[in-house]
């Protein structure tokens, strides 16, 4: 700090005499602002380079986009249920009764100059948001890069995914069209469902009898204040996370637990960063120009009574609806003079557990494996295959559920019958999962195989040569040294042996740890050793 | 004869030959001529249900039908363990039914699908009349309520509270129970939805004159006309079938793209 300092005054004395302007501004503000102490220590930061690590930046890009499009929505917009007369320039809404929310929505459509293409950047960059999301936890989990010391950002980006996934649906439910109509009806009657409170509840949500005239202006202020606060929140802190832990990498040659290979944040990373932003904007705009996106229009002002075939919420919120949808019917009953709708309640218990269970993944997985060192080196997904296989069982299970929310639309488009697809989808849900464990673990355990074949004993050429003796053989390609580096550089994990603790005993929870771990790691194929490649040399079979 | 050669001898110049308004008078014959000839056939053509009614075709119709209707629907239109009776079901149900194709029926199933059409106009309005004169039904709808001219905001209204809940808000269809469904109302002729309202083909119930009228009939198909022909303000529609279609569109071609400039980001100059 006080080598900054010195230097910083010796620098302002001679300011004027060496760089002319750009020296005396620069001067200026990092007398004022230690700018220079934000470069030093954050600008030689280095970032690896592989393109699933920019993910999370799509997901922060697209965060800005519905920062910017959504604030000029806010412009236009009224979040108010006062029923109006439409008479705006949409011929086929002339003269119908509607909200302000939505005669401002059709508004913002039809009359303002830029608000249909602002409007559908705002929903299609809010659909990019969940799914760069989505997709950036999938490589996170596949690459066990939440493993210490990041689980705890772990957990905060899942708060963001549900935040974002509030965000969302608070977002759509806004305009008070028939789809938003609907999709809070389900969400009351949802509320409904919780025993004893439910009614009380709803009531206190809505303001009364659904769907009442307030809900539009609550959601309005979570949507604009509330969840962005906290969605920014987290995301700083996500990010501060991120510089310290220092970002992962995969393995490779010269990679290590104490280095990062990359590049500097400046200037190389900060160029790519800043132009990817663009990029990521550019994207969204052209889909925006090119592609509607909920025609408030066509679905008309919300009315209780009626219903549109083929109403589904946003995709984010899917696997949600199709929970709703593959519940059997009977699950409801009397008892206590309370109704008990297990058809709601059983769904909301399911879909709690999974999300708590991949929420905390990462501390289940330490407690199972007992690993308390750190990782700063990604796993390739083939060289934990327990975890792989888990992680295909669970997308496996979500995308069931998601699938289950456009059931209707199945039946249509490929000529079936919506009970065919509904029991097709219950059975699912449930092997669906196993099979993909399965096959998930077979495949990885598969392939470490050809790895540990390809270290030891190189590629097949093809070339069959014909010894003098008389004998045939095949002439392998040895891998080069840093493929050999890449495929034998792995964590090589042991079941946890049980042992009794402190006072001699075997707890019922060592118990379960030691089972969990043999189930873990009871199949693995051990990375070949420098013995065994050594002892391979000259061995062509 | 003397009258006529008797100017040409007397006169000098041709153009005493014609009275000076006989251009204008033959103009004008013409043009009524024309025009009465074109207002008679418009109106034979409006009036086609009155006109074809007549027992020549009643006849042919019940050729057509004994040819082609009565493996199933039976001789005389009474039913038989396979079809229906259609005595009553009216003239519209017979051309709708026939007039998209629907009938005769291709296979048994949840519900009779489309197909070309198997007969000529006439021949459908034949098969038309000969049902309609078993008994009384609903009869083809009176062109007025075709023109597609009514109330688009009423139409829209009546259209979302009485058929999206089958037919999708933006009329992109949906699903129904074991396999039946309530198809797309793109390029579907007025006159056909029109019929459908009133008959009730396949599993939609039948909307008659006392629960939607005429005019509100011709306002929800005038409602389907315009959404068909209008362009879609946002951009290419995606089928129309809401957030489904959005969802996967982005992550297969939206995220997809954006995976693919990740990648080409991050290569590295060979």
């Amino acid at each position: 700090m006080n080598t900054v300092t010195t230097t910083g005054q010796t620098r302002t004395a001679a300011a004027p005499r060496e760089g002319g302007f750009t020296a005396a501004a620069a001067g200026y503000i990092d007398d004022r602002t230690k700018i220079s102490v934000v470069v030093r220590d954050y600008g030689r930061k280095i970032f690896p380079d592989h393109w699933s690590f920019l993910l999370g930046e799509v997901a922060l890009y697209s965060f800005v986009v519905i920062l910017l499009s959504g604030s000029f929505l806010t412009f236009f917009f009224q979040a108010s249920m006062t029923q109006l007369v439409y008479d705006g320039s949409f011929v086929p809404l002339k003269g119908i009764t509607m909200s302000a929310a939505m005669q401002s929505t059709v508004d913002i459509s039809f009359d303002v100059r830029g608000g249909l293409l602002m409007r559908q950047v705002h929903h299609w960059a809010a659909l990019l948001f969940v799914a760069a999301i989505g997709l950036h936890m999938l490589r996170i989990f596949f690459t066990g890069a939440f493993r210490k010391p990041r689980e705890l950002n772990w957990v905060i980006g899942f708060v963001l995914f549900i935040l974002a996934m509030a965000e969302g649906f608070t977002g759509y439910s806004l305009p008070d069209d028939l789809l938003s109509g609907n999709g809070l009806r389900i969400i009351d009657g949802m509320v409904k469902g919780i025993p004893i409170i439910g009614t009380w509840t709803s009531f206190l949500i809505f303001g009364g009898e659904f769907p009442g005239e307030d809900i539009v202006g609550r959601l309005y202020s979570l949507h604009i204040l509330f969840l962005p606060a906290l969605v920014v929140a987290f995301i700083a802190l996500h990010l501060l996370f991120v510089v310290t832990h220092k970002h992962t990498q995969f393995p490779g040659a010269g990679r290590t637990q104490d280095n990062v290979v990359g590049y500097p944040v400046m200037p190389v990373y900060a160029a790519k960063a800043g132009g990817f932003f663009f990029i990521v904007f550019g994207v969204i705009m052209l889909i925006s120009s090119l592609f509607s996106i909920n025609a408030v229009w066509v679905y008309g002002p919300y009315d209780p009574s009626p219903i549109s075939a083929g109403t589904q919420p946003d995709w984010y919120i899917g696997f949600l609806d199709g929970a709703l949808r593959l519940v059997p019917p009977g699950w409801e009953f009397v008892w206590l003079g309370f109704t008990w709708s297990f058809n709601i309640l059983m769904p909301m218990i399911i879909i709690g557990i999974f999300i708590a269970v991949v929420m905390f993944y990462p501390f289940i997985e330490g407690w199972i494996t007992g690993d308390k060192r750190e990782h700063h080196l990604l796993d390739r997904p083939r060289n934990a295959p327990t975890r792989t296989a888990i992680g295909a069982a669970g997308v496996t299970f979500y995308a069931v559920l998601w699938a289950a929310a456009s059931s209707d639309l199945i039946a249509t488009h490929f000529h079936l019958a919506i009970e065919g697809v509904t029991h097709t989808l219950q059975a699912l849900l449930f092997v669906g999962p196993l099979i993909a464990f399965v096959l998930t673990k077979r495949t990885c355990l598969a392939l470490q195989r050809k790895d540990r074949s390809i270290a030891l004993h190189g590629y097949e050429s093809g070339r069959i040569v014909r010894l003098p003796g008389g004998e045939y053989i095949e002439v392998h390609q040895p891998a080069d040294e840093y493929q050999k580096w890449e495929l034998v550089s792995y964590n090589e994990y042991k079941p946890l042996m049980l042992r009794p603790n402190a006072e001699g005993k075997i707890t019922m929870a060592e118990r379960t740890r030691a089972g969990l771990s043999r189930w873990f790691f009871e199949d693995r194929i051990a990375p070949a050793s420098q013995t065994e490649i050594e002892a391979s040399h000259g061995d062509h079979h | 004869m003397r009258k006529t050669t008797q100017p040409s001898r007397r006169g000098r110049t041709k153009t005493g030959r014609r009275h000076p308004l006989a251009t204008v008078a033959l103009i004008a014959i013409g043009l009524m001529m024309t025009g009465g000839a074109y207002a008679a056939i418009n109106a034979g053509t409006a009036t086609a249900d009155t006109d074809i009614n007549t027992q020549v075709n009643i006849d042919e119709g019940a050729k057509l039908f004994q040819a082609n209707c009565a493996t199933c629907h039976g001789m005389e239109a009474d039913g038989t363990v396979d079809a229906p009776s259609l005595v009553g079901v009216g003239a519209a149900s017979v051309d709708f039914q026939v007039g998209t194709g629907r009938m005769p029926m291709q296979m048994q199933g949840p519900q009779a699908q489309q197909k070309p059409v198997q007969f000529t106009d006439l021949q459908v309005k034949q098969l038309a009349v000969y049902v309609g004169s078993l008994a009384p039904g609903p009869g083809i709808p009176d062109a007025q309520y075709l023109t597609g001219d009514g109330d688009l905001a009423n139409g829209g209204e009546l259209f979302r509270i009485n058929c999206a809940m089958c037919h999708n808000v933006a009329a992109a269809g949906g699903a129904l129970t074991q396999g039946k469904f309530a198809p797309p109302l793109a390029g579907v002729s007025a006159v056909h939805k029109y019929e459908a309202m009133v008959t009730g083909p396949q599993n939609m119930p039948v909307f008659n004159d006392l629960v939607i009228t005429p005019t509100e009939k011709s306002d929800i198909i005038s409602y389907l006309q315009h959404l068909e022909a209008a362009p879609s303000a946002g951009g290419f529609g995606l089928g129309s079938i809401g957030p489904v279609s959005e969802g996967l569109f982005l992550w297969i071609f939206g995220l997809g793209s954006i995976v693919a400039l990740t990648i080409w980001i991050t290569a590295r100059s060979n």
